[in-house]
């Protein structure tokens, strides 16, 4: 009796230390096959002339991501410099100024805005702001816009990282202990003294990291951008011309490039780059919120 | 004193604003998909597969990608709960409470709950072109099961932290095993697993970049593990991209369809979480 149990403990423990080995390892073996896939075209061309040309012509050998790799820096800082004010505000708001109802009612606003899938963002954005551009913004600047835009792509963007953006803000202002704004108040402060030279000034770090989160998730959204941003390989000379980003990229040839060999490690090389990027900006600003919680919690 | 007053409004004034503004947002984007979606939306659309002809604005409907879905996520599931729940018991009632080991497993989880699903979907292709594998059921299984696997781990690490120590020092005061404690401990968290269950479903039927190149695409449903199929997403990106306007409004009821079945995920996993907060100790 206690023998067996004995070996089902030990059992269970064994898979679910291998579970979870495993389920780290996911990360290493991603980064891993997509390096390797993508070190045939990095020894070949050289990662500087890869990054730094946009010469983009995959049947005569010729790869330069310049162009997409500008194209996602467009549209991902678009998207923050309309997304970040907002969200601010925002949480601001929502949890030093508005009633507990109030707060309860905007989280399932933010929890509903996150769960709607990409795919359904492009739909509304082709339906809503491209013709919106194309009709209304864009002739007051450039002769012709169709709307499919770096404009549009930041827009929709912007959109779909306010959520994240908004959720971890509401964590960072209200890991600031009760105490410092009560101190500040007791001063003469007024509440909107109090927000700005001790909550912000004590959530700088935070707000960093809740940004630098938020671009990472920019560079790699790839459905809603996709049907948006026009899809041109081309440099774009204003927000109203179409653009081309990464993820983009990858999903429009996935399928085709099979026959050349050089082109799929190219492709490959794209999504390292966006792996590379988003694991690198993931791991800075998670330490940070880590240090965040463990600070406050004392 | 007054400038003082009046920074303080104007920039309350701003915060209402631009709360109402993504408030507005949300409403915005669902009056749309309703509003363009309702009036080609018919029975004949989620229980018909594509006929001859669909993809000119002839007879048929979406059950195939209906389907396909609903199987895609089902197994991925079933595969994710078998490695989420183990790697949470471990690191919450295995592990001592401040081991390294968890805090580096928990920030590998955030790392890949970050990774987009397109690196997702071409990690997923480039593992079945190594097996020799072609688009299938089995492959999207593969992509999107790596998808959810962060997204559940980090919602039902979420509750268990919450677990008092109370009740794992009486199960083993009672002499239980660790694995008999975790059964104890299981049964409390089934509202929370439940509710990462709904929000995994919810992520991983609407992706359509991890399918992309996994699942493939076809008309009919999936009857072997081996053959491709379709999916919600992606059946309204393709009909959208299609110049014919009865295709296209096809695309539109097709998103109203994939936006109600996020729209009731999402509230039955608030009412789980709600039920959970209830109960906690």
């Amino acid at each position: 009796m206690l023998k067996s149990r004995l070996l089902k403990d030990r059992i269970a423990r064994h898979y679910m230390l291998t579970a979870t080995v495993m389920a780290i390892f996911f990360l290493f073996l991603i980064g891993g096959g997509l390096f390797l896939k993508s070190l045939p075209i990095m020894q070949e061309k050289g990662l500087w002339t890869l990054l730094t040309t946009s010469n983009w012509r995959p049947f005569k050998g010729d790869f330069g991501f310049a162009s997409y790799i500008l194209s996602t820096l467009y549209v991902t800082g678009i998207a923050i410099i309309i997304a970040l004010p907002l969200s601010l505000l925002t949480s601001i708001y929502i949890i030093e100024y508005a009633s507990p109802k109030i707060l309860r009612a905007f989280s399932s606003v933010v929890d509903l805005l996150a769960g709607i899938p990409p795919v359904i963002y492009g739909v509304w954005g082709t339906l809503t702001i491209v013709p919106f551009i194309s009709k209304s913004i864009a002739p007051h600047f450039v002769e012709f816009s169709t709307g499919y835009s770096v404009l549009a792509a930041g827009v929709v963007l912007a959109i779909m990282i306010i959520p994240l953006i908004i959720s971890i803000l509401m964590e960072v202002f209200s890991a600031v202990p009760k105490e410092m704004r009560e101190a500040s108040m007791s001063l003469g402060a007024t509440k909107w003294q109090t927000v700005k030279k001790v909550v912000i000034r004590k959530s700088i770090p935070g707000v960093i990291a809740a940004t630098v989160l938020a671009i990472s998730r920019a560079f790699g959204e790839t459905l809603a951008v996709l049907m948006v941003c026009g899809n041109f390989t081309d440099l774009p000379k204003s927000i109203f011309d179409a653009c081309y980003p990464l993820p983009a990229l990858i999903a429009n040839n996935y399928g085709e490039m099979m026959s050349v060999p050089q082109y799929e490690s190219a492709l490959m090389f794209a999504a390292f780059l966006l792996f590379f990027i988003i694991v690198l900006f993931n791991v800075i600003s998670r330490l940070v919120l880590i240090q965040i919680d463990k600070r406050y919690q004392l | 004193m007054n400038t003082k007053k009046l920074e303080e409004k104007i920039f309350k004034g701003l915060m209402i604003g631009s709360s109402l503004l993504i408030f507005g947002v949300l409403l915005y984007i669902l009056y749309i998909i309703i509003k363009k979606g309702l009036p080609s939306l018919s029975w004949e659309m989620i229980s018909q597969i594509p006929s001859g002809g669909f993809y000119l604005g002839k007879e048929g409907g979406i059950l195939n990608a209906i389907m396909g879905s609903l199987y895609l996520i089902f197994f991925s599931v079933v595969i994710s709960l078998l490695i989420s729940v183990p790697v949470v018991m471990y690191l919450n009632f295995t592990l001592r409470k401040k081991s390294r080991f968890s805090a580096f497993a928990r920030l590998t989880f955030d790392v890949l709950f970050g990774i987009p699903s397109i690196v997702y979907g071409a990690f997923g292709f480039t593992i079945m072109i190594f097996f020799g594998l072609q688009a299938s059921l089995f492959g999207g299984i593969i992509a999107v099961s790596l998808l959810i696997i962060p997204v559940m781990i980090r919602s039902i690490d979420e509750v268990a932290i919450l677990i008092p120590v109370e009740l794992i020092e009486a199960t083993k005061s009672l002499g239980a095993t660790n694995y008999e404690t975790i059964k104890v401990i299981v049964r409390q968290l089934l509202p929370g697993i439940s509710t990462a269950v709904l929000l995994s479903v919810g992520r991983g039927i609407g992706d359509g970049a991890t399918v992309l190149f996994t699942a493939g695409y076809t008309d009919s449903i999936p009857t072997s593990l081996t053959q491709p199929t379709a999916t919600l997403p992606l059946a309204i990106f393709f009909q959208l991209s299609s110049p014919i306007e009865e295709v296209q409004n096809r695309a539109y009821s097709a998103a109203l369809i994939l936006t109600v079945i996020i729209l009731m995920l999402s509230f039955s996993a608030r009412y789980f979480s709600r039920r959970f907060s209830k109960n906690k100790i």
